[in-house]
């Protein structure tokens, strides 16, 4: 009992929180792109390369804000093409998103040669600069909550995109296209246009996933994105295609692999591996379960063609 | 001379195809040109490489191999519209269990522990796709998830076994699997492939694209299979079994994938390593892709996939190595954005009524 006290620590909190943010960020973007009708597995593939772009922009100008910038253009570049490929010529979307992690995982690494000369890892990079925030920069965990930026940028997407699907007109024809884009089309929404958005934005946030890795360990390492991407999608299945509980989903995972390390430095082993099959096997009873399926989107998935 | 419609539309798919791949080399040309090198050169290396040398065109064929067999399993599905993306899951898992049977049966003779091990490999092919395979036809869950998710389970799943129960000491490996178990090399028959772990497996796969064929193509199974792949109600109004027909595809799928597992384990180091599948299992979609699900169609993709991953080591003087899966990746969305201009040219082809 007492060491099950133990755990629960504010160490338990930062962890859960440092581990979650990428998690969040690509949920956020997976539940954009799908409920617009296009599934994006590819992003780990973005995670990827919003992580190598971040590093590549900060090394090359010096400035991290310019980093975070080029990984907002790498991710929506390459989510982009991913886009073209299924939007335009109706492609296949999960062999899309397959091809677009092989391209991410190559991509990466050849520049990495290329720049760095290094088929492993990149030079040092300094982070974001911390936030002081009187009074509250002291307090444990909001402290390093408020005090950071990327922390606070992703709090921020978080009601964003929740809004600006549920509240917002460009949102409820982001739905639409993604639940019967012949109706959609038929009332003057233009289908392509909304499902390129909604790609874009979601390679846009998946990268953002990407420079928190990157800052956060102030450097580029070769598959760095480690599955988060896939993850991610679990979270917005396991969220059921709602941002709120998506970012609630990849907490909760977060909170898990945060136990697990914790358990750990108390010297208890549990095996790494079953905490690691959570959201896997989550995500794997909660499809066999019912209530999924009424709650993706309709056309999630298929092309469209205009007649 | 004039053609039927069909070696019309047969002529486009491969002409379309062999397009797609080449513009795909002149995309990734202009990467090889964005570090400073000549493309051609990179380009003719790679030729000269692979099919001018007999040990490149070995190290293609132990390449293409397991792809072949992923291919197969993957293309299979399809056929019968699964999207099995478990190949890699479902090989690591056959490959666990066919090194287990290998080096825990060490007493039995080589013409009872080949196929013990090669029925094992797919055997933990088919356990690995049943609990997807299942969930589909009961409750309707979408294989495209639950089989990656399936393959991050099973990599968990080995990772544990191997850390805790079997690894040797000092390495990420198994024992060796009795010798019983080895299957011989081609560098034995052909002094030309010396050094290349290219292995009798790749009979295997050569024998299971003929099965394919068969089992498509000649069997009621096939037919079925075929039927709902086409129209899934109307086969079912035909009196189709489609939920029998779709569990069984899967498992064979499954089985398949395994398989790919004998390439390396029984072929070349005779141990379950992690890490073994390379991304086999996912490149195997590409195959079937590029293959357009025919086992003749399998076999050229294999061999060219084979062929760029066997490049790595070709260019990698040159270039940063890594341009090759680049260029697959490349391959994968041309061949991929094609599809839908071979459809259109085809249906142009059925409206020219000549």
């Amino acid at each position: 009992m007492n060491e099950f006290l133990q755990i629960f620590t504010l160490a338990l909190l930062s962890t859960t929180i440092r581990i979650s943010i990428p998690y969040i960020l690509a949920a956020l973007g997976a539940t954009v792109s799908e409920l617009g009708g296009v599934v994006n597995i590819g992003l780990e593939g973005l995670i990827l390369i919003g992580a190598f772009c971040s590093v590549l922009g900060n090394y090359l100008t010096g400035n991290p804000w310019l980093g975070v910038l080029c990984a907002i253009a790498g991710g929506m570049f390459f989510a982009g093409l991913h886009a073209v490929v299924c939007i335009k010529f109706r492609a296949n979307q999960i062999i899309s998103g397959l091809a677009l992690n092989i391209m991410a995982v190559g991509v990466t690494k050849f520049f990495l040669k290329y720049f760095f000369h290094s088929s492993s890892n990149s030079g040092r990079i300094s982070g974001l600069p911390k936030w002081d925030i009187p009074f509250l920069s002291g307090v444990p965990v909001l402290g390093d909550i408020v005090s950071n930026p990327l922390i606070l940028i992703t709090i921020l997407l978080i009601f964003a995109v929740f809004y600006a699907v549920y509240k917002t007109p460009f949102g409820l024809r982001l739905r639409a296209v993604g639940e019967n884009p012949e109706a959609a089309d038929t009332l003057g929404v233009n289908v392509y246009k909304m499902r390129y958005a909604g790609v874009l934005i979601s390679g846009a946030l998946a990268a953002l996933g990407g420079v928190w890795l990157a800052y956060d360990q102030h450097q580029f390492t070769d598959g760095m994105s480690g599955g988060r991407g896939y993850i991610a999608l679990t979270a917005m299945i396991f969220g059921k295609w709602n941002p709120l509980l998506a970012t609630l989903a990849s907490l909760f995972f977060g909170f898990a692999e945060a136990i697990q390390i914790q358990l750990q430095t108390i010297g208890v082993d549990l095996p790494v591996q079953f905490i690691q099959m959570i959201p896997y096997v989550l995500t794997i009873v909660v499809l066999a379960g019912s209530f999924s399926k009424s709650t993706a989107p309709s056309a999630d998935g298929v092309p469209y063609e205009k007649e | 001379m004039k053609l039927s419609k069909t070696s019309k539309a047969f002529l486009i798919n491969i002409g379309v195809t062999l397009a797609a791949i080449f513009a795909s080399f002149v995309v990734g040309a202009f990467f090889i040109l964005l570090v400073g090198v000549n493309p051609l050169t990179v380009y003719w290396k790679l030729f000269e490489g692979i099919i001018l040398n007999p040990y490149g065109l070995a190290q293609t064929f132990f390449k293409a191999t397991p792809l072949i067999m992923t291919g197969l399993g993957i293309a299979l599905g399809f056929k019968a519209n699964i999207f099995n993306i478990g190949a890699e899951g479902q090989m690591v898992i056959g490959g666990f269990v066919c090194a287990w049977l290998g080096f825990t049966f060490t007493g039995l003779p080589p013409f009872l522990l080949v196929p013990l091990c090669i029925f094992g490999a797919f055997l933990g092919g088919v356990l690995w796709a049943a609990v997807p395979a299942i969930l589909k036809v009961k409750t309707g869950a979408h294989e495209v998830i639950t089989t990656i998710m399936m393959n991050f389970i099973a990599l968990a799943l080995t990772n544990y076994l191997i850390t805790y129960f079997f690894h040797l000491p000092e390495t990420v490996h198994t024992q060796l699997t009795s010798p019983s178990a080895f299957l011989p090399r081609l560098d034995q028959y052909i002094a030309a492939f010396k050094g290349s772990p290219a292995n009798v497996t790749l009979f295997l796969a050569v024998a299971l694209c003929a099965l394919f064929w068969w089992l498509i193509w000649k069997t009621p199974y096939g037919y079925e299979t075929r039927a709902i792949g086409l129209n899934p109600s109307a086969a079912e109004t035909g009196g189709i079994n489609i939920k029998r027909n779709v569990l069984l595809t899967f498992l064979i799928s499954g089985g398949l994938s395994g398989l790919a597992a004998t390439n390396f384990i029984m072929g070349y180091k005779h141990y379950f390593e992690e890490g073994f599948s390379q991304g086999v299992g996912f490149m195997g979609i590409a195959v079937a892709l590029v293959g357009q699900n025919n086992p003749f169609g399998i076999i050229f993709a294999a061999l060219l996939f084979g062929a760029l991953s066997h490049g790595t080591l070709v260019i990698n003087a040159l270039v940063p190595k890594d341009i090759i899966q680049i260029l697959q990746a490349l391959v994968i969305f041309f061949v991929i954005s094609a599809n839908l201009l071979i459809k259109k040219y085809i249906a142009k082809i059925n409206e020219d009524r000549s």
